[in-house]
Parts: structure tokens; C-alpha cells; sequence
């Protein structure tokens, strides 16, 4: 089993004719055959997409007219920040289920307004700027690097991209493998939180340990501990381990990611790794033993 | 992007918020001319720097028995002679860090008689999408202070983005503030504005403390402090123009004219990673080997040899910088890039410290052939434990 995302997920492209789109939609369709079905253009609607080793996909005008001619259920958006906000509006309004936004630097006001259309709505956005979903050799949406993955049984939730890919490879490389591993993205104002994949990851059979992820900035961090722990106490409960990234980071510098700074004294590094491991989760100090930290774990 | 308190006080003027008269000036020359046109007979002389703290701050080539960065004048010598003290000179608060920061502008001020002293701010409250206000009756202080030790007299308002500020919000606030008689009124006009202005310029942080209850009732903006969305400047360009590059450091604003995520810090071994998780981690396990980081640098998922070689460089012009290590999983970012921007950086300007690089996923072999075949003095890593330790050794010699 897996979450969110499976063999039969089948995935339209917003923003699929531009340089990065056409890219990782190559690399999505040779991961495993994963169900790719179509792009969206306004302009281009009825004409065909053709990658770079001649796989072709068809165009439609609108997210709406892609759901009803391929019977979709996922897109993944690769806009450019300026546009990227009414491409999940338009998502969100052909409710669609599950809508990926891939993009960087979304202003924060045209993310408020995404979170009010989604509030009321039936689907659910992961990101926007993370690195994606990926299911091995079932699914990949987005940009994780396939090769790293192994079909195994721990899950993965992660706020940063390449820390997702570090936990991915230092599983692969310890025989675990993965469920899913899912980036939910470094902005402050986002669609998916940890509590959302963390109760998808306590009911997911095939799951059987987690590894989550964090940054500095907000509190979802200990808001998902506290998750954990009254979850703990209804008898849910599966092995975890965990990293805070910017442990070193100084107070009141955005670090990369938008949403994480140190800021009006609250989203400081431990704090999160307090409350977590409060929550029963294996706090690793270095992010090169993700994968050695969940084996002691287990190991009990 | 931030901007000074006379130029975030111009911004709200223009919203309709209520502000003192004033008068930003470069030079002491400026300053008889400046307090001429207030009203006066009290004036306040005000530091403009980029940090907080500065009534209490000291500058550094004055001695300690001298007046803070925010000072009170009452007539136009005084606010002459106070200019002539403070510009060109280092002021050192709680939030410049010893190195201080230099006054290059003043901003004259009509004084104002306080009755009550406020807080009140506007930022993205993440758990719940939203702008909010945050407001406390505790103003004129730290109020991270305040809500570390009085957390209930804090107050967060919620707003709905459909809606705009309501009446029923802004009792909500004006209540949680104690406002009465001239204030409230003042208020069903100011905490609407201030929303418009955190909304329509995309703002990041719009701080007032103090907001002030005058003795006369009405209240009035007496210090504001705006920070802008860097990733909304692209549609404002009167904001952009607010720029004060002085403000900035300059490896920084050479970093972003490449559009590359950089923070100068004070350790002394280089770092250039790809992905801001990643680079936040490798700082940190810099320090968990006993060193500390000269920056924090995130080189992207799409960069190619050009943006790395510019990023390499900055990092080596860094006097500090004792060691590099470069620290590369690459996904969307090929290895051989990397590679090639370093090897073509490092014959541009020399390589005169340690370099220790781990390259990992996507073309790696390649990567690392690149590397070998260069006949650089570069030290190879297996994996990221391994490349720190390597670069704390060969600092350590």
C-alpha cells in the first residue's frame, strides 16, 4: 500500500510546455509508466505535447476539459510564481482531488487567497514549492529523483526537498525502502501539514515506521507532536525518526525557504525537537544518520 | 526586503493612517531647515537604521554616558546639535550585533504628548492562512519579552480574507486594547487601513510599537517598522525603490542579483549546497563537528555552471572563509554542473583553502570523474558525516 498516490493516479500538467514542465514530465512518464494523461494550455488546447524521445501527450484548454476527456484525478503544477496561485484555483474549481504545486516563490498574499477557495473545497494541494509525491514504482509526481527510491515500508514527510532525498537514500541504502515519500513544501502558507500525511501514515498498513522532517519557522512541527502524542494515547501509534533543519540558523533570517525564519521568538529548532521528542520520535542531531537513527529504532 | 521607519510611515500616510509630521534628512546641515517646518516646541531626532532598539542602543564612538539613537529635542539647536552627534556615527542595539550600524539618515519628528503606549502588528499567521492582527496593550516594549512572560495580555484577530476587516473585527482589537471615546473612532478607520496597506503591498511584517493613545484621545502611528514579501517585489516597483542597498550586505546583494538564497554569517568554512533544508543541515553539522558556518547558501534545483561558479565565488571572497565544502544531492541538479561551475570558478579566481566536495544522485560518476581529471586540490567526500568531518579536519590542520 501507499498513500495518496498509486499506479492508477492519473496526473494532467499545468505549466506542462515550458522548459521544466516537459522535463519532469519525461522523467515521470519513464518512472514506471506513471499515468501522465495531458497537459493544459489556454492557447494550445487540441494539439499535442512531444518529449524529447517522442512521447506525445494531448493538450487541453482547461484543467476542467483535461478531468473530463482523461478522467483525471491529480495535477501537478509547474506555473511560474507570478501565475502559479489561479493555476491551483483553476485545480480547485474542476475539483479536482489532488492538486501538486511544485513552484517557488508564490507570494504569500495569493497563497491566503488559495487557502480560502481550499478551505471549502473537496480537494487537497500538497505545497506549493516542494519537491513533490513519489510511490516507488508505482507513482512519481514532481521532481524527486527516482533512482534513489526502493519499494519498502517506511514513510516519509518532509518540509525540505533534498532532506527528503537524504531520508529516501539513507533508507534505500539501509534495506527499509518506502511507502511514500511525500515534501510538503517550504512555505509558510501551504496546503498539506505533517498532521494530514501523519494520519495518512498511521492508517497505511504497508507503513510500518515514519520519518518526518522539519525546519525551523511555525509550529507545525509541535503541532504534529501533539498529534502524535494524543494518537499515542488512543493506541496509534508506529516507530519514528526525525531531523530539525537550522539548528544554526539566526534569529530573524529567512533561510531559503520562505517560511523558514526564527521569528517574534517562536519557531526556534528546540523547541520542535523538544516537542517531538516528547512525542516518542528518535531526534537525530545529524542529518547523515536519518536512516541509522530509524534502524536503532526499530532495533528497539 | 525591509525599509526604514520614515519611508514605512510615508507608506501608511498614504493609506490614510495617522502619523506625526517629519522630516528625513542625509546630512546635519539639513537639520535647522527640517525642524523648521514641524510645528514643534518638542521634537524627537530618530536613528534610521535597519534594526530595533535603537532608543535604548549606544554608539560606539560616543562612550556610554551618551544618549541612545532616538532622542528628544526641545528646540531647533538641540535637534542641530543631536544631528551633528549622530550622523556618520556606529549605533550598536540589541539587534545589530556588536559590529553596529552606521547613521547615514535621521528622520525629524513633531513630539507627541502619551497618553497610553500600544502594540499592534500584521503578519501571516501560518496556522490558520490568514493575515491577523497581534495586538497587546503592553506597547513601547519587547514584546517578545511580553509574551514570554504575560503570553494572555497578547492578542491574535484573525482575518477573513473574503471579508476585509469587519466592524465586529475591529472591536474585537479595539477591546483587546482598551480603546475608548477618540481612539475607538480613530480605530474603525485605522485597523482597516493597515490591513489594506499589509494586503495591497504585500507585505511580510507591518509592526507598530508603540501605537499611542495621545493625551488628546486620538491615536497615532509613533513608530513603524515593514518588512516586504521578496516574493511579491517582482509587482511593486515603488517598493523596490525603497531599497537601501547600505543596509545590506554586499556579498548578499551580490548573491541576489544571481537569484541565489545567501546569508552572510560569522563562522569560517564556506558552505554551497543545493536546496535550503539541506544547507540549513549542512550548517548545522558544521557545528555539531565543533565549527562554525561562514554562510548559509542555496545554490537551487535549476542552477547552472554560471550561477554555481557565482556562487563559489562569492563564498571565496569571504576574508573569514578557512575551508569550503561543498555539499551537492542532486535531483533535479546534475552533478557535472556542479562540477564544471566549481572547476571553472576555482581556475577564474584560485583556490587558496581546503575544499572538500560530496556529490551524490543524479550523473555522480561523472561528477566526481570531472573533479579527479581537474588536477585541483580537491578533497573528495563519501558522504555528508564524512565531508564534515573532513573539512573540520583540514581547518584544525
Amino acid at each position: 500500500m501507499s498513500i495518496l498516490v498509486n499506479k492508477n493516479t492519473k496526473v494532467l500538467v499545468q505549466g506542462l510546455t515550458g522548459k521544466t514542465g516537459t522535463f519532469h514530465t519525461e522523467q515521470a512518464l519513464a518512472y514506471y509508466g506513471t499515468q501522465m494523461v495531458g497537459g493544459i494550455h489556454p492557447s494550445k488546447g487540441g494539439s499535442n505535447w512531444t518529449g524529447s524521445k517522442g512521447e506525445t501527450l494531448p493538450i487541453f484548454a482547461s484543467v476542467a476539459e483535461g478531468k473530463e476527456k482523461t478522467g483525471a484525478d491529480a495535477t501537478v503544477i509547474y506555473v511560474p510564481p507570478a501565475g502559479a496561485a489561479d493555476a491551483i484555483i483553476e485545480a480547485i474549481e474542476a475539483e479536482i482531488p489532488f492538486i501538486t504545486c511544485i513552484t517557488e516563490g508564490i507570494p504569500v498574499a495569493d497563497m491566503v487567497r488559495v487557502k480560502a477557495k481550499l478551505d471549502k473545497s473537496k480537494s487537497r494541494l500538497l505545497g506549493p514549492n516542494c519537491p513533490g509525491i513519489l510511490t516507488p514504482e508505482e507513482c512519481k509526481i514532481g521532481i524527486m529523483p527516482g533512482s534513489i527510491f526502493r519499494k519498502g515500508s517506511v514513510g516519509i514527510v518532509s518540509r525540505s526537498g533534498t532532506l527528503t532525498y537524504e531520508a529516501v537514500f539513507q533508507t534505500s541504502n539501509e534495506g527499509l525502502g518506502q511507502t511514500t515519500a511525500v515534501g510538503i513544501g517550504g512555505d509558510p502558507v501551504k496546503g498539506t501539514e505533517f498532521i494530514d500525511v501523519l494520519e495518512m501514515f498511521l492508517a497505511d498498513e504497508a507503513t510500518t515506521s515514519i520519518i518526518m522532517i522539519g525546519e525551523i519557522g511555525g509550529s507545525a512541527e509541535e503541532d504534529a507532536a501533539q498529534f502524535l502524542i494524543d494518537e499515542a494515547k488512543k493506541g496509534r501509534k508506529k516507530p519514528m525518526a526525525g531531523f530539525i533543519a537550522g539548528r544554526t540558523a539566526p534569529k530573524g533570517r529567512t533561510m531559503g525557504h520562505a517560511g523558514a525564519v526564527v521569528s517574534g521568538g517562536k519557531g526556534d529548532a528546540e523547541s520542535k525537537i523538544s516537542a517531538m521528542e516528547a512525542a516518542g520520535i528518535k531526534v537525530s542531531p545529524s542529518p547523515a544518520r536519518l536512516g541509522k537513527t530509524l534502524v536503532e529504532v526499530l532495533k528497539g | 526586503m525591509n525599509i526604514h521607519e520614515y519611508q514605512a510611515k510615508a507608506l501608511l500616510k498614504g493609506f490614510g493612517a495617522p502619523v506625526a509630521q517629519g522630516v528625513a534628512i542625509h546630512s546635519a546641515d539639513e537639520a535647522a531647515a527640517a525642524a523648521k517646518q514641524l510645528p514643534g516646541p518638542l521634537y524627537v531626532v530618530k536613528s534610521q537604521i535597519h534594526a530595533g532598539g535603537r532608543g535604548k542602543g549606544k554608539f560606539k564612538e560616543l562612550g556610554p554616558d551618551a544618549k541612545g539613537g532616538v532622542r528628544l529635542a526641545k528646540s531647533i539647536d538641540e535637534v542641530v546639535a543631536h544631528a551633528k552627534d549622530m550622523l556618520g556615527n556606529t549605533l550598536v542595539t540589541a539587534q545589530t550585533g556588536e559590529a553596529g550600524k552606521q547613521v547615514n539618515r535621521l528622520y525629524i519628528e513633531d513630539g507627541a504628548d502619551i497618553a497610553r503606549e500600544l502594540y499592534c502588528s500584521l503578519l501571516v499567521d501560518r496556522s490558520v492562512g490568514r493575515v491577523a492582527f497581534v495586538v497587546s496593550t503592553e506597547g513601547g516594549m519587547d514584546i517578545e519579552a511580553v509574551a514570554h512572560d504575560t503570553p494572555e495580555k497578547i492578542h491574535t484577530i484573525a482575518i477573513d480574507p473574503e471579508t476585509g476587516v469587519t466592524a465586529d473585527d475591529v472591536a474585537k482589537i479595539s477591546a483587546a486594547l482598551a480603546l475608548d471615546g477618540a481612539a475607538a473612532e480613530d480605530a474603525k478607520s485605522l485597523f482597516p487601513a493597515l490591513y489594506k496597506a499589509f494586503v495591497e503591498k504585500d507585505m511580510a511584517l507591518l509592526e507598530i510599537n508603540p501605537l499611542i493613545v495621545m493625551t488628546n484621545g486620538n491615536l497615532r502611528v509613533l513608530d513603524a517598522k515593514v518588512s516586504f514579501d521578496g516574493n511579491a517585489l517582482f509587482r511593486h516597483e515603488d517598493v523596490r525603490a525603497l531599497r537601501d542597498e547600505t543596509e545590506e550586505d554586499a556579498k548578499e546583494i551580490e548573491a541576489s542579483k544571481w537569484d541565489l538564497a545567501y546569508v552572510a554569517l560569522d563562522g569560517n568554512i564556506g558552505c554551497m549546497v543545493n536546496g535550503a533544508g539541506l544547507a540549513m543541515a549542512t550548517m548545522d553539522i558544521i557545528k555539531l563537528y565543533g565549527k562554525e558556518p561562514a554562510n548559509f547558501c542555496d545554490v537551487g534545483g535549476g542552477a547552472g555552471k554560471e550561477k554555481v561558479a557565482a556562487a563559489f565565488k562569492i563564498i571565496t571572497a569571504d576574508p573569514k572563509v578557512e575551508g569550503i565544502l561543498v555539499n551537492i544531492f542532486g535531483g533535479i541538479m546534475k552533478c557535472d554542473v556542479i562540477a564544471e561551475g566549481v572547476i571553472a570558478a576555482v581556475k577564474e579566481v584560485g583556490l587558496k583553502v581546503p575544499l572538500v566536495v560530496r556529490l551524490e544522485g543524479t550523473n555522480v560518476e561523472l561528477g566526481k570523474k570531472l573533479l579527479n581529471e581537474s588536477g585541483l586540490a580537491i578533497t573528495a567526500a563519501d558522504d555528508l558525516d564524512d565531508a564534515a568531518k573532513k573539512i573540520v579536519a583540514a581547518i584544525n590542520g
